[in-house]
């Protein structure tokens, strides 16, 4: 006879709404995970869709996520023809807002050379860029569709596909242009600011400066080499994938990422006492019963599984209430909540940890009840 | 009636609480035999000794001092003698409470059948024997009633089906009548000292129950630890 079961049938309406409750708080907790998760997701997603192997940028700089970079876009021909060097290519980053269908739009420009590395991994719907000017492949957050127009600068650019998952350490998702329209969009003024230089004399310079070269090395070509021959270069930088990404993470999200990280913490201490409180009280509930239980002969692992089986099922619960009401809200949330089945399991074994710990109270508890209590009124 | 072996046979068994200044002495050389068959009544004012008594032949108290056999079996001479003492409980002991006492999520049936449970005995089977000691207390129409909405005289034959539930040998009572009106509270007597007969057990009750005095074989008086007459 499962004690643990029937005691929860008995009170079932009162069980289903703790573990309500508790799914509720553990939504939260899958939540700030997520959350967690999607911060560092994004701001990698950028940095990982070129699949570059060595980052080019500006000496002295940690461009061109952390700080600007500038370089000569002919760099890239330099690149390109060092030892090992499989293909590279310039590429451009910028913010900006657009008007669209009466709401403004923040998206994130990536100016990349068709054909060459930087620009987008895969296209999920239509097709890449192809023709020389005004095309754009935007991130499908953006709302946009194949074959709508959008105004960026001072010129109109038709949607020719769609992408998944690119977008800045912001969150702002990104839309692709050639690095021809990346560079007009960076330097053209808006008529009336280019009358005015005019009327000043001043001479309008195309500038003809990327952020960074993208290069992707041959198989078995070493990296640390170029890097190496690149850095004697006085006015170039270069770095790899993988110092790229550690540097975005330890700048640009590191205070956010660790904000997350630290009310995570608390809200899983908050959690682990809330679940020790419920489990506690429960068997503080049943004193009277267990003493009755020991004193028609109930041993001692009788009383605890009926403690251990109900916090084990509370917490199960909770997690499972918790992990279904994520799922069915993640994608309403403004940025990407990314749940991966280790963080899930992880909770899952914290959640068991923490019930086991907080009925081993309610046992201690239970353990030290004398069976005569049973016998009193 | 005749009566059949020694169940509880208690000697010089003494128990006090605190020491010094503060120490009471509960019970005080008491020797006590109670045969199978018999229904005796442990009675006296409060604070005389008879659940000091009670709660020592049921191994839920240590004696100071003192001698307890049960069943044939030395459980206590000076110190216990069995570890188990709850298996000894549920092998050798009954109990029915004056507040029955029924476990609150579990139906009538489930109530008894727990006790078998406990035992090892298969699920069916103590299911049958619960539902055939409820039908015999005339309570198997309430089987699958939780406790809550049990009368107190259905409530305490359920009690008391679970305390017969594994053919214990000695049965203990605590005030087992006195949430039942005069009528009731015979009934029940009559049916606790029908079931010890036919399973040879002995009955011992703590009670103030005048009006059940007749339904015992023996009284007993306690006063201020010691046992006054038998």
């Amino acid at each position: 006879m499962n004690l643990a079961l029937k005691d929860i049938r008995h009170g079932l309406f009162r069980f289903v709404l703790t573990c309500f409750g508790l799914g509720l708080l553990m939504t939260v907790v899958l939540a700030m995970i997520g959350i967690y998760n999607g911060l560092v997701s994004d701001a990698l997603a950028v940095v990982k869709a070129p699949a570059a192997d060595v980052w080019v940028v500006e000496a002295g700089t940690k461009g061109p996520f952390a700080e600007a970079s500038s370089i000569p876009a002919d760099t890239r021909d330099a690149v390109a023809r060092m030892p090992g060097v499989a293909e590279a290519g310039a590429v451009n980053y910028q913010n900006l807002e657009a008007p669209h269908a009466g709401r403004t739009l923040r998206l994130y420009v990536v100016g990349y050379e068709s054909g060459r590395p930087g620009g987008p991994q895969a296209i999920a719907e239509g097709r890449g860029i192809g023709a020389g000017h005004f095309e754009l492949v935007a991130d499908r957050k953006t709302g946009l569709l194949p074959g709508e127009t959008i105004r960026l600068g001072r010129n109109r650019f038709t949607v020719v596909g769609l992408v998944e998952g690119a977008m800045n350490s912001g969150g702002d998702p990104a839309v692709y242009v050639t690095l021809a329209d990346a560079m007009a969009l960076q330097t053209e003024l808006d008529p009336a600011a280019q009358r005015v230089q005019a009327a000043r004399g001043a001479v309008s310079v195309k500038s003809a400066s990327v952020a960074a070269i993208i290069a992707r090395m041959s198989p078995g070509a070493d990296v640390d080499l170029l890097t190496a021959t690149v850095r004697q270069w006085k006015h170039l930088a270069a770095m790899t994938q993988a110092e790229q990404e550690e540097l975005l993470l330890a700048s640009v999200v590191d205070k956010a990422r660790r904000q997350i990280g630290l009310f995570l913490g608390i809200l899983l201490s908050v959690s682990a006492v809330v679940i020790a409180l419920i489990i506690y009280t429960m068997t503080m509930e049943k004193l009277k019963q267990i003493a009755t239980l020991k004193l028609i002969g109930a041993p001692d692992r009788t009383i605890i599984a009926l403690i251990v089986q109900q916090a084990l099922i509370l917490g199960a619960s909770g997690w499972g209430i918790g992990l279904m009401l994520i799922l069915a809200v993640k994608d309403y949330f403004p940025r990407r909540v990314v749940l991966e089945p280790f963080n899930v399991m992880v909770l899952a074994g914290i959640i068991a940890a923490v019930c086991l710990l907080s009925s081993a109270l309610g046992v201690r508890a239970a353990m030290k009840v004398d069976p005569a209590t049973a016998l009193g009124s | 009636m005749a009566l059949g072996d020694i169940l509880i046979e208690v000697s010089n068994v003494a128990k006090h609480f605190g020491e010094g200044e503060t120490r009471v002495d509960a019970l005080r050389a008491v020797d006590l035999t109670v045969r199978a068959g018999e229904v005796i009544a442990l009675l006296g004012p409060s604070g005389s000794g008879k659940t000091t008594l009670l709660n020592i032949i049921g191994c839920i108290l240590a004696p100071s001092a003192g001698r307890v056999v049960l069943d044939g079996e030395p459980v206590f001479d000076g110190k216990w003698l069995r570890r188990d003492l709850r298996r000894l409980r549920l092998d050798k002991i009954g109990f029915i409470f004056q507040s029955h006492n029924l476990l609150p999520f579990l139906t009538a049936q489930e109530n008894v059948a727990v006790v078998l449970d406990l035992t090892g005995l298969p699920a069916e089977e103590g299911r049958t024997r619960a539902r055939e000691l409820l039908d015999y207390l005339e309570v198997g129409h309430r089987a699958m009633v939780k406790p809550a909405l049990l009368s107190g005289g259905e409530a305490q034959r359920v009690a008391i089906a679970r305390a017969l539930a594994n053919r214990p040998r000695i049965i203990l009572a605590d005030e087992p009548t006195a949430a039942l009106d005069g009528a009731r509270a015979g009934l029940v007597m009559d049916l606790m000292r029908k079931l010890a007969a036919e399973q040879e057990a002995c009955i011992v009750t703590v009670t103030h129950d005048e009006k059940i005095f007749d339904r015992f074989d023996r009284l007993i008086h306690l006063r201020d630890g010691h046992l006054v007459s038998a």
